[in-house]
């Protein structure tokens, strides 16, 4: 009975977890054609409002939703049939798995687990087969190609990726996301981005990269392959795809925020003018805030920056990503030797 | 224990006939990707058989190397390869007694070292004892690999590297008619090097033209 009840509290925590992010997805897709439309100098959706008040268009993200999953799911001719249907629930269920090692704060996290780095790695490398999969099983040209690129993609940057938080554990001495949270306790300038500058921005433009968002989002460039992977989902099913990736840019944001700028951490840890007040304590509220400052930029970039071209993108991650980080991992270890960076003062 | 069922032991009985399952239908599926498909689902439950044996860091390194990377590339090519199903299904009786051959070579193999350490039975195979839980599985193996096993392990990545070496050294062909880009001098172009203004009078459409 026990272990039945423990059962229960875990499938209501991840609950927890998955709802609000949910609920951020909608509305990040919302800020999101908000923010552009701001940065282009536009409206962006400001109509759709409950009960005859437009607020702001709030309800934009609940249409959407609704619309979606009334549409019909299209089945292309010749398509594989169970791969067609397998390939979103792939995308998304590595996607939504990775934010069970999370640490939201000190005590907040579902698993705290040794091995949490890793998890995330082996969760972010498997959400690749839901792209493969959709490009091949949907028997079109289009989504293959995307496919083929999306796959390409997230391969080649994943090592830059992987060898930037190389230099994080060779900081923290730790695979546990807490722990190196902890590693980086002491204010702004204890936190990992100052020693790790390079592995830091390498880190960052290898998450937008990984997550194939612009300008990196060739797999999917409308004026060159329709809409890449996705092209032959419809309702539903292309719901799941866009929740997945959308999922995968917030998760990318509360990395960086974990691994470079002290996670839950306050920046004026132990400040004596602000004393014990709620500014100088760690908490949710820090982790949340620097979440949402790179999901902002997610959308700042976007606005800003027009598509790279495929072979530049494969040059940029194998030939200045991949040396800077290896070269920094060295650096890394040379500082913590040096000891020049004490942990957790 | 869930209604006097050991989850741990449920688990292993569960991954472990699927990994077979899966390991069956590798070999004796038609479509190749359908292969592929299924040796990663093969991988991906011995993965989860090592982290029931609370070997972790092994178990997710797997995920990691063989799931999201190997066989990654391998899906690549399998996919890229328009193939014809047909040939593939013809030659099977040919084949077969070589096959037959080579699979009882293995097993007399695999059961010579299992006679070798004395009979079958779990009592040869005793339980390994619990760790502590504060127990690093990663720490231990990193301690071991950079400490007693620093010769082999070196001599590994050594293999590796030449082997690298050797694969992209293989793809490099000479091509003389193939345009290269720098993108450092691209970068370093100015403005002057492309653009030439001139100055010229205003020319007057001929007539008859409408403008």
């Amino acid at each position: 009975m026990d272990a039945l009840l423990e059962l229960i509290w875990i499938v209501a925590k991840i609950l927890m977890i998955t709802v609000p992010l949910i609920l951020t997805v909608a509305y990040f897709t919302y800020a999101e054609r908000r923010v552009i439309g701001f940065m282009q100098a536009r409206m962006g959706p400001n109509r759709v409002g409950i009960f005859g008040f437009s607020l702001w268009g709030l309800a934009q993200p609940f249409a959407d939703v609704f619309k979606l999953l009334l549409k019909e799911i299209v089945l292309p001719a010749n398509a594989n049939r169970f791969l067609f249907f397998l390939a979103p629930i792939l995308t998304l269920a590595p996607a939504f798995a990775a934010w069970a090692v999370i640490p939201f704060s000190d005590t907040l996290v579902l698993a705290d687990i040794d091995a949490g780095v890793l998890y995330l790695l082996a969760m972010m490398s498997i959400g690749i087969y839901g792209i493969i999969i959709a490009g091949w099983a949907s028997n079109s040209q289009y989504a293959f190609l995307g496919g083929l690129r999306s796959a390409a993609q997230m391969v080649s940057y994943e090592i830059a990726m992987g060898f930037a938080l190389v230099g994080v554990l060779v900081m923290a001495g730790t695979l546990n996301l807490n722990e190196i949270v902890r590693a980086q306790s002491g204010g702004i300038f204890d936190w990992f981005w100052l020693p790790l500058f390079p592995l830091f921005i390498v880190y960052w433009i290898s998450g937008v990269a990984e997550t194939n968002r612009a300008p990196f989002d060739v797999a999917e460039g409308e004026s060159e392959i329709v809409a890449g992977f996705h092209v032959e989902y419809s309702g539903a099913a292309f719901a799941v795809f866009f929740l997945a990736e959308y999922a995968n840019m917030i998760m990318i944001s509360c990395l960086v925020a974990l691994f470079f700028l002290g996670g839950w951490l306050s920046p004026f840890q132990g400040m004596p003018v602000l004393g014990d007040t709620i500014l100088a304590q760690g908490g949710i509220h820090w982790f949340l805030a620097k979440s949402a400052f790179f999901m902002f930029s997610f959308l700042w970039l976007r606005a800003t920056f027009p598509r790279y071209r495929y072979d530049q993108i494969m040059r940029l991650g194998w030939k200045v990503l991949v040396p800077i980080a290896i070269a920094w991992v060295l650096v890394s270890a040379a500082i913590k030797l040096s000891g020049a960076v004490i942990l957790g003062s | 224990m869930i209604f006097g069922i050991d989850i741990t032991v449920a688990l292993f009985y569960l991954f472990a006939t699927l990994m077979i399952a899966a390991a069956l239908a590798v070999i004796s599926t038609r479509n190749p990707v359908y292969s592929a498909l299924f040796l990663v689902l093969t991988f991906f439950t011995a993965a989860a058989l090592w982290i029931l044996m609370q070997v972790e860091f092994l178990g997710i390194v797997l995920v990691v190397v063989y799931v999201g990377a190997v066989m990654v590339l391998f899906l690549f090519v399998i996919m890229m390869l328009d193939m014809n199903l047909a040939p593939l299904k013809s030659g099977f009786i040919r084949y077969l007694p070589i096959g037959i051959g080579v699979a009882l070579v293995m097993a007399g193999e695999l059961l010579l070292v299992l006679w070798a350490r004395g009979r079958f039975g779990a009592e040869q195979f005793p339980i390994p004892a619990d760790r502590a839980a504060d127990y690093s599985n990663t720490e231990a193996v990193g301690e071991w690999m950079y400490t007693q096993f620093l010769l082999p392990f070196e001599v590994a990545g050594i293999i590796l590297l030449v082997a690298i070496v050797a694969a992209i050294a293989l793809t490099q062909r000479r091509r003389t008619d193939a345009l290269v880009q720098s993108p450092a001098r691209q970068v370093r172009v100015k403005r002057d090097e492309r653009v030439r203004l001139v100055k010229m009078k205003s020319e007057a459409p001929a007539q008859g033209d409408r403008t």
